[in-house]
């Protein structure tokens, strides 16, 4: 990023230097004149990814982790998924990076620089599981429209940075407040500067939450590029779309925030139940918030072969959006019988947790291994997908 | 009037070639920098040949029309789309604003496909489609229709393989 920059900086200076004038149109550059990373045909490379990852979409960028990639208790980059609505923000200028806070129902606005973020509020750091919304949808039948997720749009990695509530404390908010809405870097893959690629958010009680935060490292470092880089909204637990990347303004609204992304068909299911494919009417959709319950084998890789007799080990990682999995079970006959297996606390609240077990086989033959969870309030994953 | 068109072109001229000054000397300091910074140019000897080949194909398919809108085994292979009637009319208005792969792993009835073109033109600046909208609605709904699949597919392109013991 920063050597880049400095290649185009340092073109543009030697070009005014030699014309002894100012580059009129200098600041149009970037339009004609993708980054060069950005025009990398390889997206493993330009992004850091393990080649094992899959493409879902390269225009605009959506990459998944397979299941057996995700083994690792803190996700790294190299095998966290990316979303994206839009296009990569290009030309991110740490020095006049800012974020704002405005909105109906903050008693002013307020402006920060990332260095006043970094250095006016405590620090945290969580563990926290963003999932996206559409994880798990190539499944649904009828198909759901959009990218066609797997299982591997789900990551668990650390984010460092400082508490919402303390910065709307700073501010100052009125008791109109009922929901945060981001507005973001990104922009729209129409080209049209008017639209937002995506402007979601969580009601207020989730914004000031211990963990919901303003983040700007990920597992230790600057936040990579593509997840977000200088500045992320990280509302773990939740359909990851209320993350936002690439933050740069929060509205405190004093309704629920309606930006691109929150109204329609977007991250949002039926209120009730229906049958599968019926037409919903827009006023009988409800906005989905804490994730559902959901483990996902992640050892051994599918296609394991092993003698008679031998056991075979397996472990992986359960989550439950705003509670915790307290208990895990295994079959390997299609759900017909369930033993238990272990299931470890959370690192902190909002982190996926580890299970593991061990299974026997009676006699040769093919066997599918299941996993379910089951969580604090005693839902369990269904069997098959409601779709 | 005549005058105020010259001064806008000959301005357009100029801005044109200030560009163009501006994009030589880009490519210019980019490739010194990058001299200066890694002299024996080390980075293109061990960065994965595979992709640098990829690279060289896509320029070669750019360059000869008549490989750009190839097809093998009824692929467009530029953009991945099944070759059948209607192809090029989806093709020119389909992978303007985002990727083929958008529409390709996406299975709708005619009626989906058209609430979604509706979407794209009420939300997404898509523009009117004219007399193309039938042609397109024809191709998606014949080549990207939805099958009825049941509850859950059986586990597919399993790589079977012998089972070590784990390290963890």
């Amino acid at each position: 990023m920063k050597r880049r920059q400095f290649v185009r900086r340092s073109g543009l200076a030697s070009l005014a230097a030699l014309l002894g004038t100012e580059i009129v149109y200098g600041a149009n550059l970037p339009e004609g004149l993708p980054l060069l990373g950005l025009q990398d045909p390889d997206p493993f490379k330009l992004f850091d990814k393990d080649p094992g990852m899959t493409v879902l979409n390269d225009k605009p960028w959506n990459i998944e982790a397979k299941a057996h990639l995700l083994d690792d208790a803190i996700t790294p980059n190299k095998f966290m998924f990316i979303r994206n609505n839009g296009k990569i923000p290009e030309g991110i200028d740490l020095n006049t990076w800012s974020l704002t806070i405005d909105g109906e129902a903050v008693q002013a606005p307020k402006t920060y620089s990332l260095e006043a973020l970094k250095s006016r509020f405590p620090r945290y750091t969580y563990q926290l599981t963003l999932e996206c919304g559409g994880n798990g949808r190539s499944e649904f039948n009828p198909p759901a429209k959009g990218n066609q997720w797997t299982v591997g749009a789900v990551s668990c990695a650390t984010w460092t940075g400082v508490r919402l509530r303390d910065i709307l404390e700073d501010v100052g908010i009125t008791d109109e407040a009922v929901y945060i809405g981001y507005h973001a870097a990104d922009t729209h893959l129409s080209g049209a500067p008017e639209l937002e690629p995506i402007s979601r958010g969580v009601p207020i009680a989730k914004a000031l939450q211990d963990e919901t935060l303003v983040a700007f490292q990920m597992n230790g470092k600057d936040i990579p590029l593509a997840h977000g880089f200088p500045l992320r909204l990280v509302a773990g637990g939740w359909p990851a779309s209320a993350s936002g990347k690439w933050l740069n303004r929060l509205s405190v609204r004093n309704i629920v925030h309606d930006g691109e992304k929150m109204t329609g068909s977007s991250y949002r299911v039926p209120c009730e139940p229906v049958a599968p494919g019926e037409k919903v009417a827009n006023e009988d959709m409800c906005i989905i918030e804490s994730m559902p319950v959901k483990s996902l084998i992640t050892y051994p890789k599918t296609g394991a072969t092993l003698p008679l007799g031998k056991a075979l080990n397996f472990r992986g990682h359960a989550w439950a959006g705003e509670l915790t999995v307290k208990s895990m079970e295994y079959s390997i006959d299609f759900g017909a019988t369930w033993q238990g297996c272990s299931v470890k606390a959370p690192a902190n609240r909002l982190a996926w947790q580890r299970f593991q077990g061990s299974a026997q086989f009676p006699k040769k033959g093919y066997y599918e291994l299941w996993v379910r969870a089951t969580d604090s309030q005693g839902n369990a994953q269904p069997m098959v997908l409601p779709g | 009037m005549s005058d105020k068109h010259s001064f806008e072109k000959s301005f357009r001229e100029v801005r044109t070639m200030m560009r163009m000054i501006v994009l030589l000397f880009l490519a210019i300091s980019g490739v010194l920098l990058f001299v200066l910074f890694d002299p024996d140019l080390s980075s293109f000897q061990s960065a994965r040949p595979a992709s640098v080949v990829n690279v060289q194909d896509s320029l070669d398919q750019g360059l000869v029309d008549a490989d750009y809108d190839a097809i093998e085994n009824g692929i467009h292979l530029r953009t991945g789309f099944v070759e059948a009637e209607g192809l090029m009319t989806v093709v020119n208005n389909c992978t303007n604003c985002h990727s083929a792969k958008l529409v390709t792993q996406n299975r709708m009835t005619r009626e989906g496909w058209e609430a979604t073109i509706r979407w794209m033109q009420e939300t997404q600046k898509l523009w009117d489609l004219g007399n193309n909208e039938a042609i397109i609605l024809d191709y998606l709904a014949a080549n990207y229709a939805p099958e009825d699949t049941g509850r859950r597919a059986n586990l597919a392109d399993i790589e079977w393989y012998v089972l070590e013991e784990s390290s963890d």
